[in-house]
């Protein structure tokens, strides 16, 4: 057992976890924050993404007690003040989730990716999201959401294109 | 209720509905649900692919701090085994289907064992350890040709050479005589590999039984969730069907691989009865690749023949299916009815003989995945086409416009023992694809590659599909257990807010979002004052659910009907209220007025809220508008497309580039192109996928060499391109919306096409076939000869 303290989503948590505990387990079992998926086993398929300390990680590879003073954002924790992110604003607009099971995880990935790339090329987000596997769309309005997202967030006026 | 004039709905690519609980982390799928007092369970997988099981010693692991307690197959005889609910019909079917866990001899590796019942799903899985199994190892066979030779191992008594069915189809005679007779026949052995519909989120179930009423709830990822309550009731159980609610809570993606009954739900439901709380059980994703169905698994030979001017006489065709260890629940169907029948795609072939042998394998149950039958069907056709127009030295095209079905020819019965055809033309949809690809000029540029030692590759896929499967009554005769109707209720609450309750559900489709649409225009209401419920037995009405593309042309259309009957009630009570005759009432914009006198009128909300009251009806009606359709196709409906793709094939490395993907695809009208063409897209990306990465392989001991995400290659965002997609609008005849259908017809269009597109770049190589995916390696040694 480890006691840890974690900053969720700007709220802070202090917990009993196993020490086997892995992050997305503590977010999903102990804190109730069920936003954050499990699609695998492996490590493949990126519906557990969560972003601490400013990266995002996979949350299922990641031990719990090893989060100790560190400060997680997960899906819950994107939209400020009743305002959706751009992120979830472009996937809305786009059409860029169907089922919405890695949505979460596209989403915290794509947040990372923009932190880094703020103006990326099509093919640097498709690279940037090598790590979440999604079934439904095919990935092409997955891309078209990025970028929207990345638009807004240069403060550029966006729409979603037309189909 | 507003009486203004509503913009029309339909046609517009409005966002969904659905979304904004999905991109907040508010989505409630079923690992998400937590009920007071849950216990979890884990279950132990056989590791062999056949074996006797001698003993199973639970003591260990049932000591263990925190479990609850552990079951085994030989605990659960007091209810049935899973039942098949599609057998090919007019056939003899040796029927054998699984019980929840194995109880003398496991057939697959990944069948239930036991399963330990604990406070927390680690434990459930520490005490998995704990079990000692004492296996006999069988013989094994996985490969479903060789599962019917002399000397392979027997799966099951009843089932002679492993056989589940014969099967066949068209005119045996006529054919042998056509390819006996002709001018070229190519032939080809061509295997649809087995493939894993990985929906992102995993299948499982929670049940919680209520003792004081003897009454099950089960959450389960399925999509049909009264089906299941009729199944696991009338079949498993044996209980009244009012025993079992059944609630499908978001689920993550389905592809065919939730429409089926599945163990958990069993177990899960029995052992909440036995112990009194509530149980769990989630797979991993291991465990749905070793357990849940899979699809395709077809050895195919098939022969076509024609003459020197690319005329097609003639298609024999004999397909060995493996179906796996056991039928899942509409396994024996989808290989023969959904596959057979349509085997001759968009082309007009005088003489047409299939052959299917479904067969019983040491692997894990095949039943369907996205186009279930037809994708094989298509790729086959396509492929073979192909293959002609290659030995012909004929434009690939060509040869698919002189033998398309005619437009005239429609409603065109193929001779296959299908309902004929509902509507189509194909020639426009190719011509389209043709000039938005830029054919003639992609040719040009291939053979100036050519010359620079560069391969590129253009490939063609031409096909036509099936949809909405109905009417019931033709279902029937193929073996189809129940029926294919869909429900919808439609009621107008007294504030005017519009309710609807359907037995179709989506899983990504955005049906909410569609189906608001259609009945905001339908009874010009705003878009918003519609809600749609399902996923839910409790507070819907039966239906059938959703798969094979038929949510919108079935369930769709049932909403419709309802609508309509809505509107013909309320022009009664207009009527009535206006002194009027309501044959001479118009409803129009919201307001159903007199004809010739505008100011005579009532607004829909008025008439609401004067039916809701109720307290002055006329003599004869009820209060309320609620109207209910069960609503029978009289035809299924037939989606059809050409797609291209433009591909580069680099020898050195073996890698495989799409450069380019066209598709015009006709699903009849469009409600929401947006969704449709989401829709299109991910259909696309599974056909591609199974072209390039995806194989489910087994090794000859049964073990399932992609067993894991790390195996099965799924494609990533960098492993597909773009998608360009249009349509041609020929709109289905059989139901009022004219819709066909667009969940399944990516998926039907592409792998061929993918296919086409490498063995036109490999060309050069002498390739003129290569079986799917079309790995590096094998692209690596093909250009090596």
């Amino acid at each position: 057992m480890a006691r840890i303290t974690v900053t969720v989503n700007g709220k802070s948590h202090t917990s009993d976890v196993e020490d086997r505990t892995l992050l997305v387990h503590y977010l999903r079992e102990q804190l109730n924050l069920t936003g954050t998926h499990i699609g695998c086993d492996t490590s493949q398929c990126g519906a557990c993404v969560v972003v601490v300390d400013g990266n995002s990680v996979k949350s299922c590879t990641t031990l719990a007690a090893r989060c100790d003073h560190a400060s997680v954002t997960t899906i819950e924790g994107l939209a400020q003040d009743g305002n959706l992110h751009p992120l979830q604003e472009g996937f809305w607009e786009c059409h860029g989730l169907q089922c919405g099971f890695c949505t979460p995880g596209m989403i915290m990935s794509a947040y990372d990716m923009l932190q880094q790339n703020p103006n990326p090329t099509d093919d640097e987000v498709r690279h940037g999201l090598e790590g979440n596997l999604c079934r439904c769309t095919g990935y092409h309005n997955i891309v078209r959401a990025v970028q929207y997202a990345a638009a807004k967030m240069r403060g550029e006026e966006v729409s979603a294109p037309n189909v | 209720m507003t009486s203004e004039t509503t913009t029309p709905m339909i046609g517009r690519a409005i966002k969904r509905r659905e979304d904004p609980k999905l991109i907040t982390g508010q989505g409630n799928f079923l690992d998400d649900v937590k009920l007071n007092g849950m216990t979890h369970a884990a279950v132990l997988r056989s590791p062999y692919a056949h074996a006797r099981i001698l003993s199973i010693d639970t003591q260990k692991a049932a000591a263990l701090p925190g479990v609850v307690a552990v079951f085994v197959g030989k605990d659960l005889l007091d209810v049935n085994p899973l039942p098949c609910a599609w057998p090919a019909g007019g056939f003899k079917n040796n029927m054998n289907t699984p019980r929840a866990m194995a109880v003398d001899v496991v057939r697959f590796v990944g069948e239930a064992v036991a399963v330990v019942i604990a406070e927390d799903r680690f434990i459930a899985r520490d005490a998995l350890d704990l079990i000692d199994v004492d296996y006999e190892p069988l013989a094994v066979v996985v490969d479903p040709e060789k599962a019917t030779q002399p000397g392979a191992p027997q799966l099951h008594e009843n089932a002679p050479n492993n056989v589940v069915v014969e099967w066949s189809a068209g005119n045996r005679e006529g054919t042998n005589r056509a390819v006996a007779s002709a001018e070229v026949v190519v032939k080809e052995r061509i295997v649809n590999q087995r493939l894993m519909a990985t929906p992102m989120e995993t299948r499982g179930s929670i049940a919680r039984y209520e003792s004081s009423t003897n009454e099950f709830t089960l959450w389960t990822s399925s999509q049909a969730p009264h089906v299941m309550r009729l199944l696991l009731t009338a079949f498993v159980f044996g209980i009244p069907e009012t025993k079992l609610r059944v609630i499908a809570p978001n689920v993550g993606g389905g592809f065919g691989q939730k429409i089926f009954v599945y163990p958990d739900m069993v177990f899960c439901m029995w052992i909440s009865r036995k112990i009194g709380r509530p149980v769990k059980f989630v797979e991993d994703r291991s465990e749905n690749f070793k357990s849940s169905t899979h699809g395709r698994d077809h050895v195919t030979d098939v022969e076509l023949s024609g003459t020197r001017d690319g005329q097609i006489t003639g298609l024999r065709v004999k397909t060995y299916a493996g179906l796996g260890a056991y039928l899942s629940t509409i396994a024996p169907g989808v290989a023969t009815t959904l596959y057979g029948r349509i085997v001759t795609g968009v082309y007009k072939i005088p003489n047409v003989s299939i052959d299917v042998i479904a067969t019983y394998t040491n692997t894990a149950m095949v039943d369907a995945y996205r186009g279930a039958g037809r994708p094989e069907a298509s790729y086959l056709i396509e492929r073979i086409v192909d293959r002609f127009a290659a030995e012909l030295g004929m434009d690939p095209a060509e040869v698919r416009r002189r033998n398309f079905i005619p437009p005239t020819e429609f409603p065109y019965d193929n001779g296959l023992g299908l309902l004929p055809y509902d509507s189509g033309n194909y020639a426009p949809a190719l011509d389209k694809a043709l000039a938005n690809v830029g054919y003639a000029d992609l040719r040009k540029e291939q053979a100036t590659l050519r010359a620079q030692g560069r391969y590129l590759g253009i490939g063609i896929s031409s096909y036509v599909e099936i949809c909405g499967v109905a009417p019931t009554a033709w279902a029937n005769g193929q073996g189809w257990g129940a029926g294919l109707w869909e429900s919808a209720n439609v009621r107008i609450h007294l504030t005017g807010q519009v309710v609807v309750t359907t037995g179709s559900l989506p899983h990504g489709q955005g049906v909410e979002t569609t189906f608001a649409q259609i009945v905001a225009d339908e009874l010009g209401v705003p878009y918003d004052s519609v809600l749609i419920e399902h996923s839910d037995t409790a507070g819907t009405p039966f239906g059938y659910g959703t798969y094979g593309s038929r949510s919108l042309a079935v369930g769709g259309t049932a909403m419709v009907k309802s609508a309509r009957k809505i509107k013909e009630k309320a022009k009664r009570l207009a009527a009535h209220l206006l002194e009027a005759n309501p044959e001479d009432m118009i409803f129009a914009d919201g307001k159903i007025s007199v004809k010739g006198s505008p100011d005579k009128s009532k607004t829909f909300g008025e008439i609401a809220l004067y039916a809701s009251v109720g307290a002055s009806m006329p003599e004869g009606e009820e209060p309320f508008l609620d109207e209910t359709t069960y609503y029978d196709p009289p035809n299924c409906t037939f989606p059809f497309g050409t797609h291209i793709s433009v591909v580069e094939v680099f020898p050195d490395t073996g890698a495989v580039e799409v450069k380019r993907y066209v598709a015009v695809d006709d699903v009849g009208n469009i409600i929401n192109p947006r969704i449709v063409h989401g829709q299109l897209h991910g259909g696309i990306a599974q056909g591609m996928a199974q072209a390039l990465y995806e194989n489910a392989v087994y090794d000859d001991n049964g073990q399932l060499l992609a067993g894991t995400l790390m195996d099965y290659a799924i494609p990533n965002a960098s492993m597909l391109p773009d998608f360009e997609i249009s349509h041609t609008v020929t709109p289905s005849p059989v139901n009022p919306l004219g819709v066909k259908g667009a969940g399944e017809a990516g998926t039907i269009g592409s792998a061929q096409c993918i296919m086409n597109a490498v063995i036109d770049a490999l060309s050069p190589f002498g390739v003129r076939h290569m079986q799917m995916p079309a790995t590096p390696e094998k692209i690596w040694h093909a250009t090596r000869g």
